[in-house]
């Protein structure tokens, strides 16, 4: 069981690598839903005995991740009509490389931090480090609106999968409490990014830095 | 003393099968009965009795590479273990000194190939080191990922210690291993994805690109020290897959036979429902294997 557990640590991170190194919007939007899943299944198999309460929670946290969100994703970017591809900043080789340091550097700092004697399985800390730093790197280095949602979802993986570290017994509450805040997160954005498109034109965060209250006061009052 | 030596011989005499096989693997998905399985001997036989045309513009060093790269290939068979049984050559280290081989024999190739002067084969040779660049690192990862896992930096020492219970303990990282190592083989081999061994049209050829002036015996060590590096990188995925012994010597070479068959047959399918990736992606599928290695490694460092 532990070395199923493994395996699916392993595709977690090559799942980051992917998203990485993916260039069409549709392809990580499958990605993240993807990783969203696979996450899930952890803690079916980490435990002994697993109890049916966490059941139904891997079930709940299965559907949205991996039905709605990426139907929520691909209706925004259908109706905001995005034609292009990820557009990143730095070059995919780089962020490959970055990916892989970032993973380096957690494994580094699972073995430093202290932690309670529940990890049940090795890897995950430096697992959910490296998802949490693959999803800021998709925030801070791709230049559409709906690869922001991405890397929020990637992070809350990440989160997630830290959280299975932690917790010997899952907290259903707090869980589900934080996954009505992406569900509501998601939802929230989808629409925004609709908007955004409606109105611009565009989903490109570059074109989106001034916020347009602000824009007549600093051209005009430049003392 | 003898066995050793058998399973050498063994793997010298049988290595000209494999393209063989590839072949009549691609053409059963073609529809089509395919050259004989033992055609890459026929040709062989026939190309030793020919004189060899040498331009006169080449040296010494483009007679000299088909002579060193084959030499170098049978240094690298003598080092492999055959179906975990141990080489006769195998010392400590020894991985270093293959990965060393092969190096010489791709600058050996390389040499021949920009000594001809024709800019075609400046190509295949620029491609050539350009992919080796990436496959070269991803290669030695991989086996320094399986050497962490026990049995010291000798392949015959990897490979022994390698049994059934690493493939529970470990699977993760032989997984990763074992994909690493598949894809550094079709690259090294100039197997479809990175360059396609049928082609013959000299813009987009590597390795064909970088042989086409040699002929008579000097093709024929081509050709023959060709199919000894498909045996070669083939026989390191049989070992990591086939990680049981059964005792018997004849069991076990015979099951490693039938793996290299099955890899084989393996590189046949992929050829067939795949074509190859155009130039600029063949970086991103070697950084893969990369990826793989270094991956494999971390995960094997920190067990």
């Amino acid at each position: 069981m532990t070395t199923l557990a493994e395996l699916i640590i392993v595709a977690v991170i090559l799942l980051n690598l992917s998203l990485a190194a993916s260039g069409s919007l549709a392809t990580c939007i499958r990605l993240a839903a993807a990783q969203g899943v696979i996450a899930a299944l952890l803690p079916l198999l980490a435990g002994h005995g697993v109890p049916s309460g966490t059941i139904v929670f891997c079930c709940a946290v299965i559907l949205l991740k991996g039905a709605i969100f990426p139907w929520l994703l691909t209706r925004a970017r259908v109706k905001a009509n995005v034609s292009r591809d990820a557009e990143p900043v730095i070059g995919y080789p780089a962020s490959i490389i970055l990916c892989l340091g970032a993973f380096a550097a957690s494994s580094w700092l699972g073995t430093r931090l202290p932690l309670p004697e529940t990890a049940r399985v090795a890897w995950i800390v430096p697992a959910s480090l490296s998802t949490i730093f693959t999803g800021f790197l998709l925030l801070t280095t791709r230049g559409k609106a709906i690869t922001q949602v991405l890397g929020y979802l990637v992070i809350e993986n990440g989160i997630y999968i830290f959280g299975l570290a932690l917790f010997v017994e899952q907290p259903l509450m707090v869980e589900m409490a934080i996954l009505l805040d992406v569900f509501v997160a998601v939802f929230v954005m989808g629409i925004t990014i609709f908007h955004i498109s409606r109105e611009f034109d565009h989903i490109d965060t570059a074109e989106l830095s001034q916020l347009g209250d602000w824009y007549p006061k600093q051209s005009g009052g430049e003392k | 003393m003898t066995r050793p030596l058998i399973q050498y011989f063994l793997a010298l005499v049988l290595a000209p099968l494999l393209p063989g096989i590839i072949n009549r693997v691609k053409a059963f998905f073609g529809g089509r009965r395919g050259v004989p399985i033992l055609q890459l001997y026929f040709d062989l036989y026939k190309l030793v009795h020919k004189t060899p045309v040498y331009s006169r513009t080449t040296t010494w060093l483009f007679r000299a590479g088909p002579v060193i790269g084959l030499a170098a290939m049978l240094c690298v068979l003598a080092l492999l273990p055959f179906g975990g049984r141990p080489s006769f050559l195998s010392f400590e280290g020894d991985l270093i000194l293959l990965v060393y081989l092969l190096g010489v024999a791709r600058l050996a190739t390389v040499l021949a190939a920009l000594d001809t002067g024709s800019s075609f084969e400046g190509m295949g040779a620029s491609r050539e080191v350009q992919f080796a660049v990436f496959a070269e690192p991803a290669f030695f990862l991989a086996l320094a990922a399986l050497a962490r896992g026990g049995g010291g930096l000798s392949l015959s020492g990897i490979f022994s210690n390698l049994t059934p219970a690493a493939w529970l303990t470990a699977s993760p990282v032989l997984t990763l291993v074992t994909a690493s190592l598949f894809i550094v083989f079709l690259a090294e081999n100039s197997r479809v994805p990175v360059d396609d061994p049928n082609t013959h049209l000299e813009l987009t050829m590597i390795h064909e690109v970088m042989v086409l002036d040699h002929s008579g015996p000097d093709l024929a060590f081509i050709f023959y020290g060709a199919a000894l590096k498909l045996w070669a990188l083939g026989s390191l995925i049989a070992c990591v897959i086939l990680p049981r012994h059964y005792g018997s010597w004849l069991v076990d070479s015979g099951a490693f036979i039938l793996a290299m068959f099955f890899i084989a047959a393996a590189v046949g399918v992929v050829e067939s429902v795949m074509g190859r990736l155009r130039l600029l992606k063949v970086p991103y599928l070697l950084m893969t294997a990369l990826t793989f290695s270094i991956l494999a490694l971390i995960f094997q460092a920190g067990r």
